[in-house]
């Protein structure tokens, strides 16, 4: 390999903590590896698990779900729910043989936009250390 | 349905923000490559009138019928451009926002991995866009009435604005009476105005206002509903006394057994009070109020043979039967006013303020020098005869300001001038005062700040450059240890008196009202305002606004424009009667539904009912939403099996194309 490999990693943030913690940190000129790509949803609750997996056989080599800090959520729940479900969703994953790192969650509040930057290097580097994700993927996209 | 996707794409350059480092060339021939894209444009600021009227254009000429802007966070111009939409008759929720700008050129250096990425980002818009759906914006009424917590100056503000432009206000004050921390002060910088002749009369004011129902010594308990109705449920404390019969005349307060026994919290703790007390002469409503902690017959039940309030109450008006009332009532705004608490000093032990009744706040030394103060406005250290005036006064700026090692970095913004005050009132109160100040920069930035640093320092005033080290006693003398930074001089100074000018906090109890209306903090604590610039008094729930310092520390002049920011805000919603409702709710599909009932029980608004729906001559269960109550957050839609409750705009068919733009790419 010519350049060091690339994970791509697919995240889902909410809208009023991470996405906005994100923002911030456009805002305040940071800088973070270019291999996440955000889908912003209004509340982390509303992430369905099978997102994760849908991810994972699309090509995504790693996933991040990220919310509000649990009891600041806007939606006063939905983080919870988010981390009941994703706290399964995980060990499911590794119980089925996807490799620990892969698979993320993490509270960003709007005010944490240097948060967001270690968030994010942090993710990279576990993705880089899994390696390429082939096991789930599909042959072809299906849109 | 002749509805086939013509999606128009805009890549902005905002500037040089996005084109610094991302390839707009680039990334405008990769979407004009893209599925049902018919139109690509790109523009210096497609947030401009020029920028606009391109998108309009196109969707008039061109057909366009789904837009897709490349340019900032939806955060910042979704609203714009959903307008730019409606103004060439196309359904604003046709539109989709690819951030190309916060979350990519401004956070990656190398235009390569910039450009690729801002290609993903644009691809993701351009497959969700293909399958929005147009969305309709109800409208409900907006209760003509407000709620205002916190009845300092910030709460009195907004609740005369609003009440003198005819709407009812619900002014709910913690304490018995209002007024706040600006009750506490003795003159106002840099005016020296007094503080209390200029803020009694708008006590009074808001107290007789006839569209003001003043709630003192209550507190909000609970608040449901959402922008325009808001149901509110207030706890008004008993206060052993019925103000209706109550005259203010306390006789009952000279007669109590514990006159002169507990530390009064207005005083801050310096004078003393009775069980029964009214907080400060002038409080308003002037109505007695028995203390439950301390009250004799309230924690012993026995109080003497009877207890002597009672006795001395010519009027009746004492009831020890009395309990706590709940009120409700519905609102349409909410303005969150509930002030501050000052740092507590003894989180910095080095000062001495535990160890040394000779270190004081700046707001004990406040009311040390105030005429309605513990000492009549004398200062003047210990008591009766052993009484001595202090002729060594040494002031210390940022004692839990800009102080990581506390937790605060912010600059508490009235410190520097207070003391400034404080040391002239000094040199007013003690003839031959020698006063020294220790600062690390003095900040007077406000009107007539500078002008009266340089009044104060011609006063005589010593302003020493130094942060001090330690406060420790020799002798009598109280010692401050510190380095004169401009001459590189360590120095001890000994001092009769050492005034710490402590910086302003987020209340303590500033919790409660984040839990009540689901606020959000910023890094500093306090209570975080939508925009930092361009709305200031708004929260990031609908209707609900800030004023004064629960959002961040202020003076009082910026508090007061504060407040009539946010009346002006609220005022905005009370006075058009209407407000557009949340169109991005949840939908279920009741012909798919099987009526399990999950998303009922996971709704946190209790939005989604089982109602029976006849299914082709069957009679079966299914979910309904109800519109008014649903906030759009989705949780119901991730927890459904079969997916048929679903959340407008991100509806699984639109999300897990976005998955699989940016899985594959």
């Amino acid at each position: 390999m010519s350049a060091e490999y690339q994970p791509n990693i697919v995240a889902f943030l909410c809208n009023w903590c991470s996405y906005a913690g994100a923002d911030l940190a456009g805002t305040s000129r940071t800088n973070y590896p270019s291999n996440l790509n955000v889908i912003r949803v209004m509340c982390s609750g509303r992430v369905n698990p099978l997102f994760v997996v849908n991810a994972l056989q699309q090509g995504a080599d790693g996933v991040l779900v990220s919310g509000c800090h649990p009891g600041d959520c806007h939606y006063m729940e939905g983080n919870f729910y988010a981390r009941r479900r994703f706290g399964m969703m995980k060990e499911l994953l590794e119980y089925v043989g996807v490799e620990p790192g892969r698979f993320n969650m993490s509270w960003v509040s709007a005010s944490e936009g240097a948060k967001w930057k270690d968030v994010v290097g942090e993710v990279v580097d576990k993705a880089k250390e899994a390696g390429p994700f082939k096991q789930f993927r599909r042959d072809k996209i299906n849109w | 349905m002749n509805n086939k996707p013509k999606i128009g794409v805009y890549v902005c350059h905002c500037g040089v923000n996005i084109s610094k480092t991302v390839d707009i060339d680039a990334v405008v021939e990769f979407a004009s490559r893209m599925p049902n894209v018919k139109v690509v444009r790109d523009y210096a600021y497609m947030c401009s009138d020029p920028g606009q009227l391109l998108i309009r254009e196109d969707i008039e000429k061109e057909g366009l019928n789904r837009v897709v802007v490349a340019s900032c966070s939806p955060r910042m111009h979704e609203s714009t451009f959903r307008k730019t939409l409606a103004a060439a008759g196309l359904n604003s929720y046709y539109l989709e926002m690819a951030n190309i700008r916060e979350q990519c050129s401004w956070v990656h250096e190398d235009k390569e991995e910039a450009t690729a990425k801002a290609k993903k980002i644009v691809y993701a818009a351009v497959a969700k866009a293909r399958l929005l759906e147009p969305l309709y914006e109800k409208e409900v009424d907006v209760e003509p009435a407000t709620l205002v917590i916190g009845a300092g100056i910030a709460g009195i503000q907004a609740a005369l604005d609003i009440a003198n432009a005819g709407f009812k206000v619900y002014l709910v004050e913690k304490t018995p009476s209002v007024g706040g921390r600006m009750s506490q002060l003795d003159k106002t910088f840099p005016t020296l105005d007094c503080s209390a002749c200029i803020l009694t009369p708008k006590m009074v004011d808001v107290a007789n206002h006839p569209n003001v129902e003043l709630l003192a010594y209550s507190q909000v308990e609970d608040i449901t509903g959402y922008v325009g109705n808001f149901d509110v449920k207030v706890r008004k404390k008993a206060r052993y006394v019925d103000v209706n019969k109550c005259t203010g005349c306390g006789v009952c307060s000279e007669e109590c057994r514990l006159k002169n026994r507990i530390p009064s919290e207005f005083n801050m703790e310096m004078g003393k009070r009775a069980a029964i007390y009214l907080p400060f002469p002038q409080a308003v409503p002037a109505k007695y109020t028995i203390d439950p902690e301390r009250c004799l017959f309230l924690t012993r039940g026995k109080c003497g043979k009877s207890p002597k309030c009672v006795d001395a109450c010519s009027a009746g008006a004492i009831n020890f039967e009395q309990e706590d009332e709940i009120a409700e009532f519905k609102v349409g705004t909410v303005i969150v006013a509930t002030g501050f608490d000052v740092f507590d000093a003894a989180r910095k032990p080095e000062y001495g303020y535990s160890d040394y009744p000779n270190v004081v706040t700046g707001l004990e030394f406040e009311r040390l020098v105030s005429a309605s103060g513990p000492t009549g406005g004398a200062v003047v250290l210990g008591e009766g005869e052993d009484a001595v005036v202090p002729k060594d006064i040494a002031f210390i700026k940022c004692v839990g300001s800009r102080d990581a090692s506390v937790g605060n970095e912010y600059c508490s913004r009235v410190c520097c001038m207070y003391t400034a005050k404080l040391a002239h009132l000094v040199m007013e109160k003690v003839p031959g005062a020698n006063v020294r100040i220790y600062y690390m920069d003095v900040r007077a930035f406000g009107k007539g700040f500078e002008e009266f640093y340089d009044r104060v320092r011609r006063e005589g005033i010593r302003y020493i450059r130094g942060n001090p080290s330690e406060i420790f006693k020799r002798g009598e003398k109280l010692v401050v240890k510190v380095e004169d930074t401009l001459t590189a001089t360590p120095l001890e100074d000994e001092v009769d008196m050492v005034v710490l000018a402590v910086g302003l906090e987020p209340r303590k109890d500033a919790r409660e009202i984040i839990d009540i209306l689901r606020l959000s903090q910023s890094g500093d604590r306090f209570y975080l305002e939508a925009h930092p610039k361009l709305a200031p008094v708004d929260t990031a729930t609908d209707g609900v606004f800030l004023a004064g310092c629960a959002q961040g520390p202020k003076d009082i002049p910026d508090t007061v424009a504060q407040a009539k920011g946010a009346a002006s805000s609220a005022l905005v919603l009370l006075a058009s009667g209407k407000v557009k409702i949340q169109a991005q709710i949840s939908v279920v599909d009741q012909s798919t539904c099987r009526g399990c009932g999950y998303c009922v029980e996971i709704c946190p608004y209790g939005a989604i009912d089982l109602v029976t729906v006849n299914r082709m001559g069957n009679l079966a269960q299914a979910a309904e939403v109800n519109e008014a109550l649903c906030k759009g957050c989705g949780a119901c839609a991730a927890a459904c099996f079969s997916g048929s409750i679903q959340q407008k705009s991100f509806m699984d068919r639109q999300i897990l194309p976005q998955i699989a733009v940016l899985g594959v790419m």
